[in-house]
């Protein structure tokens, strides 16, 4: 009965919120949030390391730029087309990548996203090192206007519940659950007459669409992409939020995409103390509180419901 | 020669190509020793490669160490630096699914990286070469280190070869990689043999970094970079074979270098989609024989 | 040298183990005298097999105590307790595919003096001498259970755990094996033997532990064996 006013409170935080912050500093944040949403669908929920992952939504970062940049379409066309083709070639890569199972997926995914970086620098209508620039941000539908930041935070925030909303709708799926199974026990579900690799496909292709739609908004919030949304650094920075906030936790990639925004935001001062932290925050997260920020809190609120069930029984 | 290229440059490009090669070898020769022991995914050792330059760098800048000092306490200094990091951070982990190790690799290695471009800036430090001048071979220039650096990794690595296939430590070292339970339980520390391997293979990284030096800019990012390149490597070698590492090591230094010739724009592409072409025939990897490929 | 205080070799006492969350052993009580080969019987998932990797570290999650030699073993890691002379044969053999028959039999080291040497090793397993340059697990099922067995008799220890080593194997070659514990037995060995073979275990064992749901539920001698096997094949389920 506390989760009505808990969710109210947070949806009158969420729309209030761009009043008080700065809207470009919420935006990113909402961007990471989703970004980081899909990752934990292949890690948290399927057990598939990505160590690639910017490649999705770099790419798509892109190719949503050039569409909107040459189409001179609506954006709701230019978001679609990064999300197509992130999700093509997260089903491209998931084919590659499952042939080696468990930890080789994590280098197969990192090296190949090192491919993409590598192309993406080459290929001429990415500008190359100096990034692609200039990316207009059409009117929504061709009638809504979003130039303004703040109007524009809604639609962010529009797209990104929708987003976690059809995660949300994926893991309690009977899909989500054999995918949970397979994470679990691969050979008791293959013994099932289930062919993982099918499921992890699907998972590739939609965790990959849905990074995509975070690269989509990511260039249209800037209205520039770089090289930088490709790297690795971005790989490891979003496996670092999903750790941080909780993995196979639903608000857990949110919670640490807030949490480690923030911190770049508040750190970015002090340069290279930025990325160690990073480091020795990740470290520790693995070495002592490796279910993450939400993940610690549900294991305390479940011991504290646990013990007062038992208390009553007891009673009895 | 070949229509419109140069003996000079092919040649040129492929003494670069084995150069570049024996790096391969030598490191994802360390990464298949460790992922084959522990399970473990060493994203450090690129890290442990630049720090091996750095030390290098540092006991000329700081203490007048000389390269061929450095060329014995430096790796030393790196293996103890992984004898540590397996202690604090790899042996509590071991029971766990083997991504924590990776993640924590991961973690070391940003640290370290960023700890060494605090202290020292991004930009490469130069190291001169210890054996300067070289020979000219008429088809070709070519410098003694350079010799030296192709030598001396192909002798670290057959050493390393026979260490593991023809010496008792060896023996040790591939059982324990199949059965390690068994093998501890016949009264061998495998807990302390799993520390000095990876410390051993940490090592190597560190004597690579040493080697390094003198060819390429001592830099923080040095290691992070190549590393990934170490990975596509090791993949298409077959985990945890170590012939497969170093054989695909010196044979895709070559590759590269070739491309460089005949298709420069493909050059830093052309491992990856080897990697590719190889998960998607030959999934197993190309040398995955008698060593198992998990 | 036995425990003076109970005349024992070995001892178990009160023996707990996890696997996980779930409970293997429930509180298992038997011991061995010196020279004495005593026989583990029980159905499948018992917990014979816990038993011995329990005893060996294998399993960590255990409680209680394992007294070898007056010396209390729970608290020691697997080559803590391999060296105070206890050498373990498990079931599944693991024989080393990727070392040859004479590399995995010199692979333990010897810890003790009183280890049989590898030349005496291989006169007394003929079939490996002529096999020494294959890879270990190009052997035929007995043959590889002779290796396991012979590796660790190099080691020097008096305490051997053998799993089920009888398991999959043709009748002759189980004869054969027969033959060689009760050498053993002959040279002095303690041997703590896990088995399903009930006619085997007869042939050479002195006592039988009866083992079921990772309890001890009964220990008879031989003889009482032979009299009363309609109680020890409800346990086996036979």
């Amino acid at each position: 009965m506390t989760r009505i006013p808990a969710i109210l409170l947070i949806v009158v935080l969420v729309i209030l919120a761009p009043f008080f912050v700065y809207p470009v500093l919420l935006m990113t944040i909402l961007v990471f949030v989703l970004f980081a949403s899909s990752f934990n669908l292949l890690l948290g929920y399927a057990g598939l390391l990505c160590f690639g992952h910017a490649m999705f939504f770099g790419t798509s970062a892109y190719i949503t730029g050039q569409f909107l940049k040459v189409t001179g379409s609506t954006l709701e066309f230019g978001l679609l087309a990064g999300v197509l083709v992130a999700a093509a070639m997260g089903l491209a890569v998931g084919v590659i990548a499952v042939r080696r199972s468990g930890i080789q997926f994590a280098m197969i995914t990192f090296a190949i996203a090192q491919f993409v970086y590598f192309f993406l620098l080459q290929a001429e209508f990415t500008g190359g090192e100096d990034g692609m620039q200039q990316i207009p941000r059409s009117a929504l539908f061709g009638v809504i206007d979003v130039s303004d930041h703040r109007a524009f935070y809604f639609v962010v925030l529009g797209a990104t519940v929708l987003a976690l909303a059809l995660i949300y709708r994926i893991i309690h799926s009977p899909y989500g659950e054999i995918l949970r199974a397979i994470r679990d026990n691969e050979e008791r579900v293959e013994s099932l007459g289930f062919r993982p690799e099918r499921f992890k496909l699907v998972a590739m292709t939609l965790s990959a669409g849905i990074a995509g739609l975070a690269g989509g908004l990511k260039a249209t919030v800037f209205q520039f992409a770089t090289l930088t949304d490709v790297s690795w650094t971005v790989s490891g920075e979003v496996i670092f939020m999903t750790l941080l906030g909780g993995l196979g936790t639903l608000a857990g990639p949110a919670v640490g995409a807030g949490i480690v925004i923030f911190m770049n935001d508040e750190l970015a001062q002090f340069g290279e103390w930025s990325l160690i932290a990073q480091g020795i925050i990740l470290l520790l997260v693995i070495l002592f509180f490796r279910r993450g920020v939400v993940g610690e809190i549900i294991a305390v609120l479940h011991k504290r419901r646990a013990g007062r069930s038992e208390g009553l029984t007891k009673g009895d | 020669m070949f229509d419109g290229i140069s003996t000079q440059l092919l040649f040129s490009q492929l003494l670069i190509g084995l150069i570049n090669g024996s790096f391969y070898a030598m490191l994802s020769m360390g990464l298949a020793i460790i992922f084959g022991l522990m399970n473990v995914v060493n994203f450090a050792h690129g890290a442990q490669y630049m720090l091996g330059a750095f030390v290098t760098w540092l006991l000329l800048d700081a203490l007048g160490i000389p390269y061929w000092g450095a060329l014995f306490i430096a790796p030393v200094v790196v293996a103890a630096f992984g004898l540590i990091t397996e202690r604090i951070v790899l042996k509590p982990l071991q029971d766990m699914d083997h991504l924590y190790s990776l993640l924590a690799t991961y973690a070391v290695a940003l640290i370290v990286e960023g700890l060494v471009r605090q202290q020292y800036g991004s930009t490469g430090l130069p190291y001169s070469t210890p054996i300067p001048g070289g020979i000219n071979l008429g088809f070709m220039y070519l410098p003694w280190y350079r010799l030296w650096v192709v030598l001396f990794s192909l002798m670290v690595c057959v050493a390393t070869w026979v260490l593991m296939e023809y010496t008792k430590l060896g023996a040790y070292l591939r059982a324990a990689t199949e059965k390690p339970d068994i093998v501890e339980s016949f009264g061998i520390n495998v807990p302390r043999m799993i520390t000095l391997t990876y410390a051993f293979g940490v090592g190597l990284a560190g004597l690579s970094g040493v080697l390094a030096a003198p060819v390429y800019q001592v830099s923080p990012s040095m290691g992070s970079t190549l590393m990934i390149t170490i990975f596509a490597v090791v993949v298409i070698g077959g985990m945890g074979s170590i012939m497969g590492a170093v054989l695909t090591g010196y044979l895709l230094g070559i590759v590269e270098g070739l491309t460089k010739v005949f298709y420069p724009e493909a050059a830093n592409m052309v491992i990856f989609v080897i990697m590719i072409l190889a998960l998607i025939f030959r999934p197993n990897g190309l040398f995955s024989g008698k060593e198992r490929s998990l | 040298m036995t425990d003076h205080a109970t005349g024992k070799v070995f001892a178990v006492d009160d023996l707990k183990a996890w696997y996980g969350e779930s409970q293997a052993l429930h509180g298992m009580n038997f011991d061995l005298g010196e020279g004495e080969l005593v026989t583990l019987i029980g159905r499948n998932g018992a917990g014979k097999t816990t038993t011995l990797r329990s005893i060996m570290g294998i399993v960590k999650n255990r409680t209680g105590s394992i007294r070898f030699n007056g010396e209390d073993l729970i608290n020691k890691r697997t080559f803590q307790i391999a060296r105070a002379g206890i050498a373990y044969c498990p079931e599944e053999r693991d024989i080393f595919s990727a070392l040859t028959v004479s590399e995995n039999l010199s692979l333990p080291p010897v810890l003790r003096p009183g280890g049989i040497s590898d030349k005496d090793l291989l006169a007394q397993f003929p079939n490996l001498e002529r096999r020494k340059g294959s890879m270990g697990t190009k052997l035929s099922g007995g043959e590889q259970q002779m290796l396991a067995i012979a590796r660790i008799l190099r080691t020097g220890s008096r305490f051997l755990l053998l799993d089920e080593p009888s398991e999959g194997l043709a009748p002759v070659v189980v004869k054969e094996i027969g033959q060689q514990l009760l050498k053993l037995k002959a040279l002095g060995y303690t041997i703590l033997l896990v088995e399903q073979n009930l006619r085997f275990a007869k042939s050479v064992a002195d006592r039988h532990v009866l083992v079921e749901n990772g309890r001890v539920v009964d220990v008879m001698t031989t003889d009482a064996l032979e009299a009363d096997m309609a109680r020890v094949k409800s346990y086996l389920g036979v």
